[in-house]
């Protein structure tokens, strides 16, 4: 007896699960749908881009300027064909963008290093900077590939040349905005710092990383895009027998120009990838405090308070 | 006990304290009055080591002040700026704790206690940037007292918040003050507030070259309440004197 109650109730409010779990399932469905319009719309340009470049190209049917579809197959055939184990990259992928990334990534993280801890350096000591500051403008006004000669003459030809190409173009961004971040940590905040008594390490670590955080990433973002450019343009040289940078000239030379299209194309969605991946990062380090300029505004309607309680 | 002896301070060659003398005796909760710009925060800045005396000395126990005193602690006017907004709130108030070698589990313990003394229990783990002034302030006070000072500095505290935040944070300091009898040092450009937090009330000249215009000790009953004791009679005499020297310090001279 006590199961028909329970199974007769139970009936209708499984009509009423179903009818949620369609309702939800439409509800996503459509929400999905209005997500895909809205990125559709947002990158709306470049769809329309892609489709006159792929029209006027069928229609053209020049040599040099392929349509984006057969470049994009000739990328997928040249480098992402491969087998699952090797994450689809095939063995033309592995000698090409691999080796290119390596050096570049080393000499992000070499620069961005080196550049985060000479930043904090001279942005904390006045002398330092009124000394550093003439040089630093100098470095970062001289265009960074016209270092790459010097380094050639100084390392020859090979990867240490290439390293030393990218990290010293990349290290001005990030050092000068580290620096200036440094500078400009609230004074109020280092008094604080000095009377909590924080030892050195603890004063970098919770106060000045944190406060020049917005500015080093700033700063990063440029020396990404200079390690990219520097990255192809050393491998652009004689002397190089791997990389991005070596698989273009190699093909220019080959008058292969479906390649050097795919390697362009290959360099752009590289940057952007990087671009994005950098971009995610800072949003997760300093996500936290978002908050931050709603406390400096409220900091700033309370100097008017007290100002009126002075007043009176 | 701390002792300033005819000290002077300077910005430049412009002077902002001229030959004052102070002595605090131990538990003593002291209110600095003064016109706005006579010096008043030079002066705790001084005292916590964060600039120099120019002439004269300051002694903590006869010990002279060179750099931050040991056992120091100061609560700054501008509570949004002076906390650490990356870090959550009981991280900022366990900062402190780092120089005493606790464990990362006693410090937050320690952090947590504090935070529920000052009415903060909910809040430990959001960002100071989520909290409202009043709670700002709170956890400054906490991240304050949590290292168990001996010397407390406050460099008006109160001056931005409203009144009904205000007078639950005079109650909240005269309640740690009773319980851990710290000396402090409690700047304020309100003078009923001054009469009614202190045990003495010092008022400065104005500027430049400030002095100390009166030394007033407050004999009120001492758990005072907010409706009470401001309206004693001796309350209302004594924030008379200390308005007078206020306005008129030349003639206020004791
Ligand atoms: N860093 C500085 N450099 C030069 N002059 C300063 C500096 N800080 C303060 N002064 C000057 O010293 C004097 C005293 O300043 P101080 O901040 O101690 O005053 P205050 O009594 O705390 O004022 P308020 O009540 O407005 O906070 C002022 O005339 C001010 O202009
Ligand atoms: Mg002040």
């Amino acid at each position: 007896m006590s199961g028909a109650p329970t199974h007769e109730s139970r009936r209708p409010t499984d009509h009423g699960a179903a009818a949620r779990t369609a309702h939800l399932v439409g509800e996503t469905a459509a929400r999905t749908a209005r997500l895909a319009r809205g990125a559709l719309l947002r990158r709306l340009v470049l769809v329309l881009a892609l489709t006159a470049w792929q029209l006027g190209a069928r229609a053209h049917g020049s040599v040099y300027f392929p349509p984006p579809a057969r470049i994009a197959r000739h990328a997928y055939d040249l480098w992402f064909s491969g087998p699952v184990g090797h994450a689809f990259l095939t063995p033309a992928a592995v000698d090409t963008i691999l080796p290119s990334l390596g050096r570049m990534a080393a000499g992000f993280v070499l620069a961005a290093v080196v550049g985060v801890g000479l930043g904090i350096l001279v942005g904390r000591s006045p002398r330092a900077y009124a000394l550093c500051d003439p040089v630093l403008q100098f470095a970062r006004a001289l265009p960074p590939p016209t270092l790459v000669p010097v380094f050639v003459v100084v390392f020859d030809f090979g990867t240490p040349m290439q390293l030393a190409s990218i990290v010293f173009s990349a290290i001005w961004p990030v050092l000068i905005n580290t620096a200036e971040g440094a500078r400009d940590t609230d004074p109020l905040r280092l008094d604080v710092a000095a009377v909590l008594r924080l030892t050195a390490v603890e004063r970098l670590w919770f106060l000045l990383l944190p406060s020049a955080l917005p500015r080093i990433f700033a700063g990063l973002r440029l020396s990404l895009s200079l390690c990219l450019i520097l990255m192809v343009f050393s491998e652009l040289l004689p002397g190089t027998a791997n990389g991005i940078g070596f698989a273009l000239t190699d093909a220019q030379s080959r008058s292969d120009l479906l390649t050097v299209w795919a390697v362009l194309v290959l360099l752009g969605a590289l940057g952007y990838l990087l671009n994005t991946g950098l971009l995610a990062i800072e949003k997760r380090l300093t996500g936290k405090r978002s908050h931050e300029r709603r406390s400096k505004g409220s900091h700033k309607s309370s100097r008017t308070e007290s100002r009126k309680g002075r007043s009176t | 006990m701390l002792r300033l002896d005819s000290l002077s301070q300077h910005y430049g060659d412009q002077p902002v304290l001229h030959d004052l003398s102070l002595t605090v005796p131990d538990g003593q909760l002291l209110c600095v009055v003064g016109p706005s710009g006579c010096g008043k925060s030079t002066l705790l800045r001084t005292v916590a080591g964060l600039l120099p005396a120019r002439e004269g000395t300051i002694t903590i126990d006869d010990t002279p002040v060179t750099g931050v005193p040991d056992r120091l602690a100061v609560v700054f006017q501008d509570y949004g700026r002076s906390l650490l907004p990356w870090l959550t709130v009981r991280d900022n108030v366990a900062l402190p704790l780092r120089r005493q070698g606790l464990r990362r589990a006693e410090r937050r313990a320690e952090a947590d206690r504090i935070l529920d003394r000052v009415g903060l229990t909910g809040a430990a783990r959001r960002h100071p940037g989520q909290l409202s002034g009043g709670m700002q302030q709170r956890v400054a006070i906490a991240r304050a007292l949590v290292c168990r000072p001996s010397l407390l500095l406050m460099d008006e505290p109160f001056g931005s918040l409203d009144a009904q935040t205000r007078e639950d944070l005079e109650d909240l300091l005269l309640e740690v003050h009773r319980t851990d009898r710290t000396t402090i040092v409690f700047v304020t450009h309100d003078i009923d507030e001054s009469v009614y937090v202190g045990d003495r009330v010092v008022v400065l000249t104005p500027g430049p070259g400030a002095k100390v215009a009166l030394d007033l000790p407050v004999e009120l009953p001492c758990p005072r309440d907010q409706i009470g004791t401001r309206g004693l009679p001796e309350f209302v005499a004594l924030r008379t004197r200390v308005g007078r020297a206020v306005r008129t310090p030349g003639r206020a001279q004791v």
